[in-house]
Formats: C-alpha cells, sequence, structure tokens
C-alpha cells in the first residue's frame, strides 16, 4: 500500500485529483464554489490551536490521518438505528441509499443533493462562509452528496430521520456530506438525526448543513452524534432565520473520539427565535468541541442556550458560546447557560462564553458552572435504599433534564431522552 | 431493635460523640433531647451512615446486625429510616420517580416484588390520602420550591411508604406550625405499633405532645445524662437544660 499523504495536502492532493469527477463538475456554479473552498482550505489549512474558534479543540488526530475516499458497496446493507418517524433518509458513508430510505408520499420534496445540483445555483453556499470555517471549505471542496429539503410555504412536514452510517473498517474514509434544509413561511418539520457507525469503523464525518427558516416556520433540528468510538465528526450549521420563524436545534454528543459541534445561526427578522440546546456525554478519552455562534441581527428576537457537559475518565469537554447582537437589534433577549459535570478527577472542561452587544436596550445573560455530584444528594437517596450506581444515574439524569426539556417537540424529545437513557447504561 | 453500646465519633478531628450507650426495645419510641451542639444530629448521622463522621469506638447493632458495617443503602433496606432535618432539593428528580426507585429498591432488598407505574400510584394515593397530602406533590421535582412543612411531610411520605423497622426522626418539629406538626405526627404515631421502634431527636419539647415517647434521654456533651419517663420531657421543659446539667 502506498504511504498516503495527510494533512490539508492529502485533502487538497485529492481534490486535484477528483476535480473533474466530482457531483457537479460540469456545471460552473458548483465548480466555481468548488474552487473557491480548495483556495479558502490551502490558505488556511487544518486550524491549529494558535486559531482563536480552535483554542481548545486539536485537529492533529485528525490531520494526521491519512484518509482514503469512501468505496462502499452500493449494496451494502449496514444496520440502521431505531425509527423515530416514518419517513427516512439513509447515507452509507456519506451517499445517499435511496433502497434504505422511505421518502415516498411526503408533503415535502427530499432529493439527494448529488442529482438536485443542476437547481440549487444561489442556494447551494449561500450561508456556509469557506473563507472563516476551513471545514466548511473542506465539505465544499469535497462533498459528493447531502440531502435537499424543500418544505413550502404552510405546510407542517411531521418527523423525518436523517440517518448517516460510517463503515470503513481497514482504512479510514472521509466523508463531507452537505445538506440543504429550507422551509416555507408558517411551514414545519423536525428533523431527527442520528450519526453512527459500528464499532471499529474509522472515519471522518464532516457534514455541512445550511438551514433557512422563512418568516413563521418552525425547525427543530435534533442531531444525536453517536458516531463510531474511534470516528471523527467535525459538523458546521448555519442557520438563518426570519421575522417569528424559529429554529430549535439539539445536538447530543455522545460518540466519536474527536468531534465537534459548530453553530451559526442569525436571528434575521424581527421576533425570529432560536433554540440551541445540546448535551456531550463523554466516556475516557473522548473529545466533544460545542461551539455556537449567534447573531441577532434584528429586533426582538429571543434565544435560549443551555448546553451540559458530563465528563468521565480522561475526557475532555469544551464549550464556546458567542451572542452578537447587533446595533439594530433591540429589545433582544437572550439567555445562554452551559454547565459541566465531573465524575473523574482527571476529566477537564474549558468553557468560554462571549458577548458582544452594541445595542441599548437588550436582557442578555450567561452563566457558566462545573461541579461534581453532590455528596448531599447522594446521601439522601442513598439513605432511601437506592444503590449508589441508581443514585448517580438519577442526578446525572436530572442535570441533563433541563436542557432536554427545552425541545419543544415532543418526538425530538423523546429520541433524546431514549438516546441519554441508553448512553448511560451502557456507562455505568 | 436498636443497641448502642459506647459510641464515640468525632466530625473533622473534633470529639462529638463521648460515649453513647442507648437501648430503643422492639415496639417502643424513645426520645431524645439535648440543646443545640450535644451530638442529636451527629447521632443521626452516624446512624444513617453518612460520609464524614470518624467512628472512633463502641457499636451499634440494628435488628441483630452491625450497623455501622452497612453502606447508608443496606441500612436503608434492612429496615432503618432517617427523617432528615433539612431535606435535600433534587432539581430535575421527579418525586414519584424517587418515591417509586426507593420504595423499589428497598423492596428487591428485602426479596419482595417491584411495583410498576401503576401499582406504585395506587399505595402512593392512599399513604397520600392518610397523610392530608395533595397529589400534586408527587408530580414535583424531590422538595424543590417546597415549604418547610411540605419538607416534612415529604419525609413522612416516604416513611409511611418505605415502612421501617425503626425511623429516626431529626429535629422534625424544626419549622413546622402547629397544623403540619400535627400532620407529621399522626403520620409517625399511625405507624406505631409491635413492629415499629422510633428515635426522636429534638430540642423541643412541643412535639412529645403529639408523639408521646415511651422513654426521654437527655444528651449532653456527647453523652446520655440522664433517662427517665414522659415525664422528664416535661421537666425539661419548665426547669430547661440547666437543671440536668447541675444534677448530672
Amino acid at each position: 500500500m502506498s504511504a498516503h499523504p495527510t494533512g490539508a495536502a492529502g485533502f487538497l492532493h485529492r481534490y486535484e485529483g477528483l476535480r473533474m469527477r466530482l457531483p457537479g463538475a460540469r456545471l460552473p456554479f458548483v465548480a466555481a464554489l468548488r474552487d473557491q473552498a480548495a483556495e479558502a482550505f490551502r490558505t488556511q489549512g487544518f486550524p491549529t490551536r494558535r486559531v482563536e474558534a480552535w483554542k481548545y479543540t486539536d485537529l492533529r488526530p485528525v490531520a494526521d490521518a491519512g484518509f482514503d475516499e469512501a468505496l462502499t458497496a452500493v449494496d451494502s446493507a449496514p444496520d440502521l438505528p431505531p425509527a423515530h418517524g416514518t419517513a427516512r433518509a439513509v447515507f452509507v458513508d456519506g451517499r445517499f441509499r435511496p433502497d434504505l430510505s422511505a421518502l415516498d408520499g411526503l408533503p415535502y420534496a427530499v432529493e439527494s443533493l448529488a442529482m438536485a445540483l443542476p437547481g440549487l445555483d444561489g442556494r447551494l453556499g449561500a450561508l456556509a462562509r469557506v473563507e472563516a470555517q476551513p471545514m466548511a471549505a473542506l465539505n465544499t471542496m469535497l462533498f459528493e452528496d447531502g440531502l435537499v429539503v424543500t418544505v413550502p410555504a404552510g405546510a407542517a412536514g411531521g418527523v423525518l430521520d436523517l440517518v448517516s452510517i460510517g463503515t470503513a473498517s481497514e482504512r479510514p474514509e472521509a466523508f463531507h456530506p452537505r445538506h440543504l434544509i429550507r422551509l416555507g413561511a408558517g411551514a414545519s418539520l423536525t428533523i431527527i438525526e442520528t450519526a453512527t457507525g459500528p464499532e471499529g469503523a474509522r472515519y471522518l464525518h464532516n457534514p455541512v448543513y445550511e438551514v433557512e427558516v422563512a418568516a413563521g416556520a418552525t425547525l427543530t433540528h435534533a442531531r444525536l452524534q453517536q458516531e463510531a468510538p474511534r470516528a471523527f465528526q467535525l459538523a458546521t450549521a448555519y442557520a438563518r432565520v426570519a421575522e417569528g420563524g424559529t429554529y430549535d436545534n439539539f445536538t447530543l454528543n455522545a460518540g466519536g473520539r474527536l468531534v465537534r459541534n459548530e453553530i451559526h445561526t442569525v436571528l434575521a427578522g424581527p421576533n425570529a427565535a432560536c433554540h440551541m440546546n445540546g448535551a456531550q456525554l463523554l466516556r475516557d478519552g473522548q473529545h466533544a468541541d460545542t461551539t455556537t455562534v449567534l447573531d441577532h441581527a434584528a429586533p426582538d428576537c429571543a434565544s435560549r442556550q443551555t448546553y451540559k457537559t458530563v465528563l468521565m475518565g480522561r475526557s475532555r469537554g469544551v464549550f464556546q458560546g458567542k451572542i452578537h447582537v447587533h446595533q439594530v437589534a433591540q429589545r433582544t433577549d437572550g439567555y445562554q447557560m452551559n454547565q459541566a459535570l465531573l465524575l473523574s478527577p482527571e476529566a477537564e472542561i474549558d468553557s468560554k462564553p462571549q458577548l458582544e452587544i452594541y445595542a441599548d436596550d437588550v436582557k442578555c445573560s450567561h452563566g457558566a458552572t462545573v461541579g461534581e455530584i453532590d455528596a448531599e444528594q447522594l446521601f439522601y437517596l442513598r439513605a432511601r435504599g437506592i444503590p449508589e450506581p441508581r443514585a448517580r444515574a438519577m442526578l446525572v439524569e436530572a442535570f441533563l433534564k433541563e436542557a432536554v426539556e427545552g425541545v419543544q417537540d415532543e418526538a425530538a424529545r423523546a429520541a433524546l431522552d431514549a438516546a441519554i437513557t441508553g448512553w448511560w447504561e451502557k456507562a455505568a | 431493635m436498636l443497641k448502642i453500646e459506647g459510641l464515640t465519633a468525632e466530625v473533622e478531628g473534633k470529639q462529638i460523640l463521648k460515649g453513647i450507650d442507648l437501648e430503643v426495645p422492639v415496639g417502643e419510641v424513645h426520645a431524645i433531647m439535648g440543646p443545640n451542639g450535644s451530638g442529636k444530629s451527629t447521632l443521626s448521622y452516624v446512624l444513617s451512615g453518612r460520609e464524614g463522621y470518624e467512628i472512633t469506638g463502641g457499636s451499634v447493632t440494628f435488628a441483630g446486625q452491625d450497623l455501622l458495617a452497612l453502606e447508608p443503602e443496606e441500612r436503608a433496606a434492612s429496615g432503618l429510616f432517617l427523617a432528615f432535618q433539612y431535606p435535600v432539593e433534587l432539581p430535575g428528580v421527579g418525586n414519584a420517580l424517587f418515591l417509586r426507585t426507593a420504595l423499589n429498591a428497598v423492596r428487591k432488598a428485602r426479596g419482595e416484588p417491584e411495583l410498576d407505574a401503576m401499582q406504585f400510584l395506587k399505595v402512593a394515593r392512599e399513604r397520600l390520602k392518610a397523610l392530608q397530602i395533595g397529589e400534586d406533590m408527587l408530580k414535583r421535582g424531590v422538595n424543590v420550591g417546597f415549604s418547610g412543612g411540605e419538607k416534612k411531610r415529604n419525609e413522612v411520605l416516604q416513611m409511611a411508604l418505605l415502612q421501617p423497622k425503626l425511623a429516626i426522626l431529626d429535629e422534625t418539629d424544626s419549622g413546622l406550625d402547629i397544623d403540619a406538626l400535627k400532620i407529621v405526627s399522626d403520620g409517625v404515631n399511625a405507624l406505631r405499633g409491635p413492629g415499629f421502634s422510633a428515635l426522636v431527636i429534638t430540642h423541643y419539647q412541643r412535639l412529645l405532645d403529639y408523639i408521646v415517647p415511651d422513654r426521654v434521654h437527655v444528651l449532653m456533651g456527647g453523652r446520655i445524662v440522664q433517662s427517665g419517663g414522659p415525664e422528664l420531657a416535661k421537666q425539661l421543659e419548665a426547669e430547661g437544660y440547666a437543671s440536668v446539667q447541675a444534677a448530672a
């Protein structure tokens, strides 16, 4: 086997080789986006910890791994995670698998990005910022597929399962799905995404989401990151919410070896709202990073962020949250809380909240706490006959509850509850 | 039921219990009275197994077992119940789930079948009714936002569900108005019988008007300095702890 070039050079080399064969190569707007992204990625490379936004997350394990492109048999049939609704879109190693999906008779359009590309001029890349986020640049340079969801005005979309399975085991593979989600005025949709892979699978899952929520529409976007233990996931979501719309994102970081959940939300019209909640459940050796950037760019918008991290063994958690209140965004109501529960003396949490406020009539609060399991609470439970492991589990569940309760959609909340319970049962 | 012999204990290197001898026979209710700082709460925590107390001597036998060798949950499962002076708030833990988990843990340890949610609700409703507690208490977080009286009632509710062999009531009367005091006392009195013993720890005689003890012990300076019948409590109420101190 030949040695694989690693780092940014490896991916740029791949791009040079694949450039004319990637989906949309003959579409000038796609080719231009890719070339632009390649240039941005060439300039920035993999971010090092000297870059402020990556101060606490070291991507060297990703950069140092030599990745192959995903070469999965088109008829492989991996185990699928439990469904939460009737509609389901399945991706295996980043490629859409219509044979494993169930998308008939929906009140909205769902397409494979690779197929839909000719119609996406102006939509693809409208929100992603490749010059600022190198992982989004890498995605744009090499994406092969993704999901394009378009919900017409007023339609109630119900629940859509979005499943990603990474299977590579012999050599690590990388896939960069690009998902475009657009809700028309007054529409609603719940996406419950499960990203997973079998034990032993080694891959980089580098998805980018571009989410447009029109006036009065509501998107619930629940992401269950349950990747294989040796996998990497570096996800970047961009959301733009128009007047009176709501973007409700919950990200559960429970799997993978090194993961980042980066969300950029712009509240672009008056009375828009967003919830960005999440939980990070980390076992020995895991590193998980949640980074949120929220722009209050219109007046009278409300935002709620509650992130909870539970750390075991020698794990490391990161939360960075920036709220930027623009001058025009009067009467902004912003709240951000991040809390960590350390179950091991060797675990580490880094937390960096950041407020930039340029409007004068604003209600904005943020807070951060780090603690251990409360000895008084633990004793109270044990004094009632509850064995210590169960008592600890109850207190961890209680710690996480506040974040999950922020999710309005019942199906999403139930999925998150089940995932958290399942994680704890395995961990304890 | 409970036999304490020569019990000594320290907190952070400071000796608090200086040789306690006490026996509570099956079916009896004993009161321990004493001024602040006499070691009343330390005794209740040592008996229930809280961390932070170093037992330096003596022994405690409970229902034939070496109590001090058991974990807190094992003590609860073998029938010991501590009603906390300051019940702990558990935000995010629903009271119904808490009560059911506790009840089932104890039932399991006793070799009894566990109750499902419906069976539990039936039992809990009976107890709530008997204690004149509204059902909404089940839906709230454990002790979260409860008034002082509600917290104590919740303790008695737990006791009524777990049906211990020995209940230790640690200053259960503190912070209670007279109505709450009556409800709590009725709850304890309802459990009285040949299979139930209690150790009622209190600063004031008032509670003992409602829960009339078989014996009263006076704890001062980490020792039992005097024991007697219920009339001892009245004497303390009238003359204060100074009189006992003088006599001792």
